[in-house]
């Protein structure tokens, strides 16, 4: 359970996030906006990589915004990019070993942590090469390995399957809606595939120049007239 | 060899900004030399460890065994500036004078306290961590061109202080000033290593405790958060490591490891005197680094030896040291534009690809793949 109210960010004369409230809650919610609505700025914010000039967001009833930033990923935040950052001079096991030797969790169980987060996505036979040799579908995998390590809360996907090809996104959107109950992480999905977001999504909410402009369960939100002029274009795509 | 798609990325990992080789090369030919399994090249690196310590000083007279002795101290600071650089991805030009400090707070010791050698020097180390962390400080915010600049003003703001404070001066106490003190001052070695051979190998146990230090910094947890930050700060706060740390820390590291050889090169034949830690030494320092290759540890290793024994050998033979400033300006021109890896990644995959061509040239092309045949640049 994610509570928003009225986050504004500021980039001198420009707005990406114009006081916007929105709670997000239970298993997967998609967010889905226009390029430039706000959708990343909104992750950024969670993340700690941008300050808001006001407004609050409480994760589970923590005050997220006043945790140092790389304490949030101990908290239990963890997120992708949009442009895929799994660390090319790692492993794929050292790579989601990074996130769990730095977030919560013994010594005892981290190997066994590790392995069960590249088995959950699939990466198992590929565990020891390293990710600068793996290609784009596999280097989105381990994101979402890293994702799911060491016991998280929230999990922010940022356009998870950018520049996928179905099949991949499909394998992608089946482990999606797998995490909030085998990892019990509520999971915000950002993504222009509209397949994707009612295929993972129970609840979508739709920004548009740094506004919440719906929300709802998807389908209905999907079917709104304002989201489909502002966003969706046609409804043949929904 | 060029980039391909399926080369590991340690190699084409980003140097500090405007020192960006830009270009990655495939190490799979020197991965076709190395031995396949760890224990071969656990046993390689021992046999030769075993060289360098008990056949190489009977081969060597005494000028020589003081020019590797040297090599063998520089190796420590080559290898905390190549962890610096290759590994945390920042520069550092103070890391020469640096090396002074650590020679100096050593004989300042030994001069204020009885405290035994190993002791001495691990202070020494400890002392030049702290002060190389705090000049690290700019580093959180600085990268690239300005990181350098900075760190090149507090080498020396260093030079000023050592020549106020009559560095290395045997006055009595830690503050102590005499002023009949000698332009150059030795350390008492430790009783186990008074020779000049056993000393020589006392350095070199000591190098392979930092190599061990640094491998185990490399392979660990340390090594992971560098990875991260290296590639982006966003997924290393992302994953939770603390940058602020991890910057220091490297800056510690590399510097406490200056420290400790400083700490053994005040006790080397001739000690330590001010005109030894000439500021522009750290702007050669930084480019034998780059030019030894600051993605092994094995690159610290040439970096000293270019660093200390070419000049010798040129000396040797009769020619004009003052050559090194153009050699190392195309070696580091090589380095940026076609080698990253420098010449301990480079050489091995020059010879490889030497190998294959003249195994062709003779009509006996072994199993070739895909993508080996590129020339070398």
């Amino acid at each position: 359970m994610i509570e928003v109210d009225g986050l504004t960010v500021r980039f001198g004369g420009v707005v990406p996030l114009d006081a916007m409230t929105l709670t997000l809650s239970g298993g997967t919610c998609g967010l889905i906006g226009p390029n430039g609505a706000g959708k990343t700025t909104f992750f950024n914010v969670l993340s700690g990589f941008v300050k808001p000039v006001a407004g609050a967001v409480h994760a589970f009833g923590d005050d997220l915004l006043a945790m140092a930033d790389y304490r949030r990923a101990r908290w239990g935040l963890r997120r992708t990019f949009q442009t895929e950052e799994a660390i090319a001079d790692l492993s794929v096991f050292d790579n989601v070993l990074l996130v769990r030797e730095n977030t919560e969790g013994g010594r005892a169980t981290q190997r066994q942590d590790v392995l069960d987060a590249v088995d959950f996505v699939g990466l198992e036979p590929e565990a020891n090469r390293l990710v600068g040799t793996l290609g784009a579908a596999q280097r989105r995998l381990v994101e979402v390995a890293r994702a799911v390590v060491g016991r998280p809360r929230v999990v922010l996907l940022d356009e998870p399957a950018a520049g996928l090809p179905d099949d991949e996104t499909e394998h992608l959107g089946r482990l999606i809606r797998r995490i909030p109950e085998e990892v019990e992480a509520q999971v915000v999905l950002v993504d222009h595939d509209m397949s994707l977001v009612s295929a993972c999504c129970e609840t979508t909410a739709v920004l548009d120049f740094g506004k919440l402009i719906a929300s709802g369960t998807t389908a209905d939100v999907l079917r709104d007239e304002h989201v489909i002029r502002a966003y969706l274009g046609t409804e043949e795509e929904v | 060899m060029r980039a391909s798609d399926e080369e590991p990325a340690l190699v084409a990992a980003p140097l500090a900004s405007p020192l960006s080789g830009g270009e990655a090369v495939a190490p799979t030919a020197i991965r076709a030399l190395r031995p396949k399994s760890g224990l071969v090249r656990v046993l390689v690196s021992v046999a030769a460890l075993a060289f360098v310590a008990f056949g190489l000083p009977g081969m060597l007279d005494r000028f020589w065994l003081q020019i590797v002795t040297s090599v063998v101290i520089y190796s420590i600071v080559t290898l905390g500036l190549g962890l610096l650089i290759g590994r945390a991805g920042m520069v550092s030009l103070c890391q020469f004078l640096l090396l002074a400090i650590g020679a100096w707070v050593a004989l300042r010791l030994h001069y204020a306290t009885s405290l035994p050698f190993p002791v001495l020097v691990l202070i020494a180390g400890v002392v030049t961590g702290v002060i190389g962390a705090l000049i690290g400080l700019p580093a959180l915010r600085l990268s690239g061109l300005y990181l350098a600049l900075i760190t090149l003003m507090a080498a020396g703001a260093i030079t000023v202080v050592l020549r106020i404070a009559q560095f290395p001066n045997g006055g009595g106490g830690f503050f102590g000033n005499s002023a009949a003190g000698g332009a150059s001052s030795r350390l008492s070695r430790p009783a186990i290593a008074t020779g000049d051979t056993a000393y020589y190998r006392y350095c070199v146990a000591v190098a392979v405790l930092m190599f061990l230090l640094a491998l185990w910094h490399v392979r660990g947890k340390p090594g992971r958060a560098w990875a991260a930050l290296r590639q982006s700060q966003a997924t290393a706060v992302a994953a939770g490591v603390n940058v602020t740390l991890y910057r220091l820390w490297a800056f510690a590291l590399a510097s406490f490891m200056a420290g400790v050889a400083g700490g053994l090169l005040a006790a080397a034949s001739g000690g330590v005197n001010i005109n030894q830690f000439p500021v522009q030494n750290s702007i050669l320092l930084l480019a034998v680094v780059l030019m030894g290759g600051v993605y092994s540890l094995g690159g610290a290793i040439v970096a000293a030896l270019l660093l200390r024994l070419l000049p010798a050998l040129l000396d040797d033979w009769g020619v004009s040291t003052e050559l090194l400033t153009i050699l190392f300006g195309v070696g580091i021109l090589q380095v940026l534009l076609t080698a990253p890896g420098g010449l301990v990644d480079q050489v091995p995959k020059d010879l490889a690809n030497l190998g294959r061509r003249l195994r062709k040239l003779v009509g006996l092309s072994g199993p070739r793949r895909a993508g080996d045949e590129a020339p070398p640049p």
